[in-house]
């Protein structure tokens, strides 16, 4: 009994702290917004926004409503992770690897590289290529023409947009090739623990996905075509480009910003990872005649990644959460749009920034679990 | 015995309804953002992050601008020195919050008064410091000279959290053209990118306009457009619940107007204290008993106009001196054509 009561009192007064605590805030913040005559509710969220916003990926403008806005800035926060994220560890890979090659220049240029970018403040270097690639970069008129078709200028990155008939059927053909592809797979893995036969699954694959859709075009009756963008004069010295699909500086500075400072430190797991797995285990493999490809793919690459994965989960999560310095340079992200613009417009102080901090936390918590998941995939499976 | 106690409560009700009224006179009397200013021995004031003419700070840390004179203008009244401010650097979307939250008592920052503001979020209006309305920048090479040469596709940079956020769709829907939105969080990166040839054009305030072309690298290459495409009446504000308060600084701004109006500047205000014109008198505190209203003394409002000026003083010093509006427009008193009317001080 006594030790049970010494184990619970600590707790019982924590929690009561911490309803003390809330309590005392929320009771306080209560009265203050009484006294000021400022009203808490969620309606808002149903009124008209009246504001639009430069870059959306869903249809929006100021006649929707305040949550279409909070949608609007929540996809755009979306999207800028999902590319940064992609980008930071393809980039953090290669460098990782880069860093324990045995070519002296590779090797030190790696090391520059993650040395220089992890040193400096991220805002700093939004800034720096927002505004120095701002100036660097052409006016639409002066700008000349990447492949004939892709123009990089001040007013953002234009390409030429797919017009697409019969979408549906190449769809399904790419459906089909991934089928084809896991199908074969299985078949090959049987094939090989029972007769030892190897199987050229990769080329396999590689030929699927390519002559399926291929299929599709020929005796499917799908169709693409481009629409490249083409230069509009909108005043003696001022142009820009129509048609087409543009992409806004904004977003390609704050991208780049973001992969770049990630993947320094995706770069370092990496490189602890692939350091981490003994000496022992590559020599071992490689006694026993794997090719070194095999020996990378089979042998260290299974074991360095349980090393790699927890750690680059939080440089997920820091890229994430990095994403909202997007209010500097008028990319409109979930704090421009939401705790920006609406907070200003409708007032809600506490109402908003309740919701984008409970947001933040749901992305998180998301790649969390979805990060976790996998690690647990890879994970030794004891039998 | 039943009657009897019926009897006493509505004495005890008479009695509490008595002593309510009585405390809250008297509390009304000691504002609570006065009593804790004079205590402070301070202005907690919220200005801009720069805009010349308004509110921008020297190298040395100095505010200037009319905005900045309002709060100086209350620190003279309430604590008798108009250096007596500390100043607040706030974005636009700060503005509110930390006025509703008291960590600053006034917010004089280019401030629009709109209905939903006023109504909405705690706040109160107490006057108009300046008369503006939106407009556009332009670089003049585009040959572009007015709005209705606007084309479909056109970028206009603008700060977020404003009314110009607003005023821009209502601008562009009605005259049917689309148009793409650069947003910033902060002027001084508006600035940047429009100056950088990010956006076609720059749009806020015309005096903001007037003001942030002094800082562009080349201000010649500007023009601001004539047209005006909303009222933007810009004044500061106070926190809602304090009445006193309210009123202080509402009679501060006034006072300065009316100055100008009776021709009483820093310069002449002692003197004034022998004028024939009772109005006059009053305002230099050499009659009738106006401070005693708000709890402070006969003097509050010869200290604003000797220590700050009057708004006259306070325009040419600020706005028209340094090259960005030298016409005063409609911030020109009632008597000279323009639209500043102040009730009477008496």
């Amino acid at each position: 009994m006594n030790f049970k009561l010494k184990d619970i009192v600590p707790q019982l007064i924590t929690v009561l702290a911490v309803v003390l605590v809330f309590g005392f805030f929320t009771y306080n913040a209560q009265i203050n917004m009484e006294n000021r005559g400022i009203d808490f509710g969620y309606g808002f969220l149903s009124q008209e926004s009246s504001f639009d916003v430069q870059f959306s990926l869903i249809e929006y403008d100021g006649s929707h409503s305040y949550f279409r806005a909070y949608l609007v800035g929540l996809l755009n926060t979306i999207l800028v992770s999902v590319i940064g994220i992609i980008i930071a560890t393809i980039l953090g890979v290669i460098v990782g690897i880069a860093r324990l090659s045995p070519n002296y220049l590779i090797n030190k240029f790696a090391a520059f590289y993650v040395e220089f970018f992890r040193n400096i403040p991220l805002l700093l270097q939004i800034f720096f290529w927002y505004f120095a690639a701002l100036r660097a970069l052409p006016l639409p008129q002066d700008a000349e023409a990447m492949f004939g078709v892709f123009f990089l200028t001040i007013k953002g990155l234009y390409v030429p947009a797919f017009i697409w008939q019969n979408f549906n059927i190449f769809f399904y053909s790419i459906i089909a090739a991934v089928i084809a592809i896991i199908v074969i797979r299985a078949h090959a893995k049987k094939v090989q623990e029972n007769q030892g036969k190897q199987i050229p699954v990769f080329l396999i694959s590689i030929g699927l996905i390519f002559i399926l859709p291929l299929l599709s075009f020929l005796i499917g009756g799908v169709r693409l075509s481009f629409e490249v963008p083409v230069l509009k004069q909108l005043a003696t010295t001022s142009f820009i480009y129509e048609g087409g699909v543009s992409l806004p500086p904004e977003l390609i500075a704050l991208t780049l910003s973001l992969s770049l400072y990630t993947a320094t430190f995706i770069a370092e797991c990496v490189r602890a990872g692939i350091q981490g797995v003994g000496k022992g285990q590559k020599e071992a493999a490689a006694s026993i005649g794997l090719t070194p490809n095999q020996v990378l793919k089979l042998v260290i690459m299974p074991q360095a990644l349980r090393i790699i994965i927890p750690p680059t989960t939080n440089q997920y999560l820091n890229l994430t959460k990095n994403s909202s310095l997007a209010a500097a340079i008028a990319y409109p992200d979930l704090v421009l749009v939401f705790a920006g613009t609406a907070l200003m417009q409708t007032g809600k102080a506490i109402e908003i920034v309740s919701i984008t901090m409970f947001t933040y936390l749901t992305l998180s918590i998301s790649i969390s679990i979805l990060m976790n998941w996998y690690n647990k995939k890879i994970a030794i499976q004891e039998k | 015995m039943f009657k009897y106690l019926k009897q006493l409560t509505s004495l005890v009700a008479m009695v509490a309804v008595l002593f309510t009224f009585t405390t809250e006179s008297m509390a009304a009397k000691k504002s609570k953002t006065l009593k804790n200013t004079q205590k402070k021995g301070f202005v907690r004031c919220g200005v801009s992050q720069g805009l010349p003419g308004f509110s921008n700070a020297d190298a040395a840390g100095n505010w200037t601008g009319v905005d900045v004179d309002v709060c100086r203008a209350v620190a003279a009244a309430v604590l008798g020195d108009a250096n007596k401010v500390k100043f607040t650097p706030l974005s636009a979307k700060e503005r509110f919050t930390a006025l509703t939250s008291g960590e600053i008592d006034i917010l004089s920052r280019n401030t629009t008064w709109t209905l939903s503001r006023d109504a909405d979020i705690g706040l109160t209006f107490v006057g108009v410091n300046f008369y503006d309305g939106q407009g556009f920048m332009v670089r003049k090479s585009s040959g572009i000279t007015s709005t209705s040469q606007f084309k479909d596709g056109i970028s206009a940079c603008t700060n977020i959290g404003t009314t110009t956020e607003l005023n821009m769709r209502d601008f562009f829907n009605s005259k049917g053209i689309s148009y793409e939105p650069v947003a910033f969080e902060k002027a001084d990166e508006v600035v940047a990118a429009y100056d950088a040839g990010r956006c076609d054009t720059y749009t806020t305030d015309k005096s903001g306009l007037a003001a942030q072309r002094t800082k562009m690298k080349n201000p010649d290459e500007h023009i601001v457009l004539p047209e005006t495409i909303s009222k933007e009446p810009l004044g500061p504000v106070v926190r809602q619940g304090d009445a006193v308060w309210e009123d202080i600084v509402r009679w501060s701004l006034n006072t300065m107007i009316e100055a100008e109006e009776y021709g009483i500047t820093s310069a002449n205000a002692d003197m004034m204290k022998t004028s024939d014109n009772p109005a006059i008198k009053r305002l230099v505190g050499a009659e009738g008993e106006l401070g005693a209203a708000f709890g402070l003394d006969n003097d509050w409002s010869l200290r604003i106009i000797k220590q700050v000026g009057n708004y006259g003083e306070s325009y040419k010093r600020n706005i028209a001196d340094t090259g960005i509006l030298p016409d005063r427009g409609p911030n020109q008193l009632w008597t000279k054509g323009g639209i500043l009317y102040v009730p009477p001080a008496r």
